[in-house]
């Protein structure tokens, strides 16, 4: 029989290989894997060799000013094989919204996590901090900055799962009762790698996780921290209704002739060209659909401040003729017309943001 | 009635074109692979395809002569198309949802060929069952001699 101590010291294929699991069936598993983290297919027999040789990373999860959607999200994810294998491979020393102990066995988990895996554990971080009074939010009495700075002293990496944890999310939205800020702007000196989403597609976070357990490394990030495999392209680029945004075919109202046929939301207050995702092209219960499939406009959920964007149904320009030259100019002069309206898009969006001062019902409505 | 008509997910009338690019990736994948015996693998869950359009393409390329099935964390389904050397193969999670669906340009999927680490385990297996038939046979003997 294999006790969980001796796993600790086994490689992920020989965790596998003692539960029955085949060659055969974890090569499915790497394909998959493979898949899910966005890599391609010729990858297989690398993440397979890399896979197979690495160890059981002690995790130690900690959730702040959250809804638990986060967690939701990744427990609720259909595709259950993938998320057992990791939680199996992974050792999940520490999560109070799933681990049995509670008080002050809880807490002494994690400390002997810490202590036993000092230098070498991933913390990973749902929720916002609040700066403000420590009473906001305790864990067993310990004010949430308090736990976030201790634990991290020895953690290898730190992994924020969604937009709250990433850049604040919810909590931070104006006016910011808590003080709520990032990991990002407390943590200075660990390897941070951001997860956004409200919440994030389940295999985007376990894809961070799996991708991190075969390469040893963070991955390739962008300029506000996330994984370019997943976030590296904006959900305009990569949505099956782009053809429509550029034939210049919209749907005007959420039940038009427009809409009835599919065509591109953008007027309906689509953050699709200034938010990067993978929903496009992961999408969600389990590559069923996503926002945009199911006739809604994208949320801009992954972005910081989505919350404060200046209202989720208002256009973030209405396309017009001169939007349209400046489209064709910049495609003259050699420019990605996505990249041009991008940019001005957020141009626009900065402008909105500016101007914003809060969301009321009448925002929503229009 | 499906699940998308069900509950009125809609549907473009128009779709948005990434069927044709796609199979003509295809093509040039089984020229490769019958010119040099290079392999080529096109993940469609990489692929932003509209609504019916992954179905369109899977009913494009049909069904051929070979139709196979893993039982490996779940099914998995491994059928050649009606284009010899085009593989369709869709992995299902123990819940029967699809976990990951490729087209597989070879003459043969790795994935249905037997793997050296399970043919030693089968190895060692074998021998195990021998042993112990061997056993039983010797036990079987010598009580028959007692009586």
């Amino acid at each position: 029989m294999t006790t969980d101590s001796s796993r600790k010291d086994m490689t992920l294929g020989e965790v596998l290989r003692s539960q029955g699991i085949s060659r055969r069936s974890f090569l499915k598993f790497c394909a998959a894997t493979a898949s899910m983290m966005a890599l391609p297919p010729a990858m297989i027999p690398k993440i397979a060799q890399a896979l197979e040789q690495a160890r059981r990373p002690s995790v130690i999860w900690l959730s702040f000013q959250e809804c638990t959607g986060c967690t939701e999200s990744l427990t609720r994810s259909h595709s259950a094989t993938i998320e057992h294998l990791i939680f199996d491979v992974i050792s999940l020393d520490y999560h109070h919204t799933l681990q049995a102990a509670s008080g002050d066995h809880a807490e002494a988990a994690r400390k002997a996590a810490m202590e036993e895996n000092y230098g070498k554990y991933l913390m990973v971080v749902d929720g916002s901090i609040p700066t403000g009074n420590p009473g906001y939010s305790t864990i067993a009495g310990i004010s949430n900055v308090d736990m976030l700075m201790e634990t991290a002293k020895g953690a290898a990496a730190v992994i924020a799962v969604g937009t709250c944890a990433s850049y604040g999310g919810i909590p931070h939205a104006k006016p910011n009762p808590t003080g709520a800020v990032s990991v990002s702007d407390l943590i200075k000196d660990k390897p941070i790698i951001n997860v956004p989403g409200c919440p994030p597609i389940p295999v985007v976070i376990t894809g961070v996780l799996t991708q991190y357990l075969t390469f040893g490394a963070i991955p390739e990030l962008d300029d506000i921290g996330r994984p370019k495999v997943f976030y590296g392209q904006a959900i305009h680029d990569r949505c099956y209704r782009r053809p429509f945004y550029d034939k210049g075919l919209f749907a005007e109202t959420f039940d038009d002739e427009g809409a009835k046929k599919g065509w591109c939301l953008y007027k309906l207050g689509c953050k699709g060209p200034t938010t990067y995702n993978a929903c496009a092209t992961t999408k969600w219960n389990n590559g069923t659909s996503f926002p945009i499939e199911a006739g809604h406009p994208c949320l801009g959920c992954s972005q910081p401040d989505f919350w404060d964007g200046g209202g989720f149904y208002k256009a973030l320009s209405i396309p017009t003729e001169d939007i349209t030259r400046d489209i064709i100019y910049a495609s003259a002069a050699g420019i990605a017309a996505g990249v041009a309206v991008g940019v001005m898009n957020k141009t626009r969006k900065n402008a909105a943001k500016k101007a914003h001062q809060k969301t009321t019902i009448d925002d929503l409505e229009k | 009635m499906n699940s998308r008509a069900q509950f009125n997910i809609q549907i473009g009338d128009e779709l948005t074109w990434n069927v044709q690019p796609l199979l003509h990736e295809v093509r040039h994948a089984l020229k490769q692979l019958i010119e040099t015996g290079e392999t080529a693998i096109i993940d469609l869950r990489s692929i932003p395809l509209a609504p019916g359009e992954e179905q369109k393409l899977i009913d494009t390329l049909g069904e051929g002569e070979v139709h196979a099935g893993l039982n490996a964390l779940g099914p998995s389904e491994i059928i050649e198309t009606r284009f010899s050397g085009v593989w369709l193969v869709t992995h299902y999670n123990e819940e029967n949802s699809i976990i990951s669906r490729f087209i597989e340009i070879t003459e043969f999927p790795d994935i249905l060929k037997s793997q050296r680490e399970d043919m030693n385990e089968a190895l060692d297996a074998l021998e195990q069952q021998l042993a112990s038939n061997q056993i039983a046979d010797a036990a079987h003997t010598t009580s028959e001699a007692d009586q």
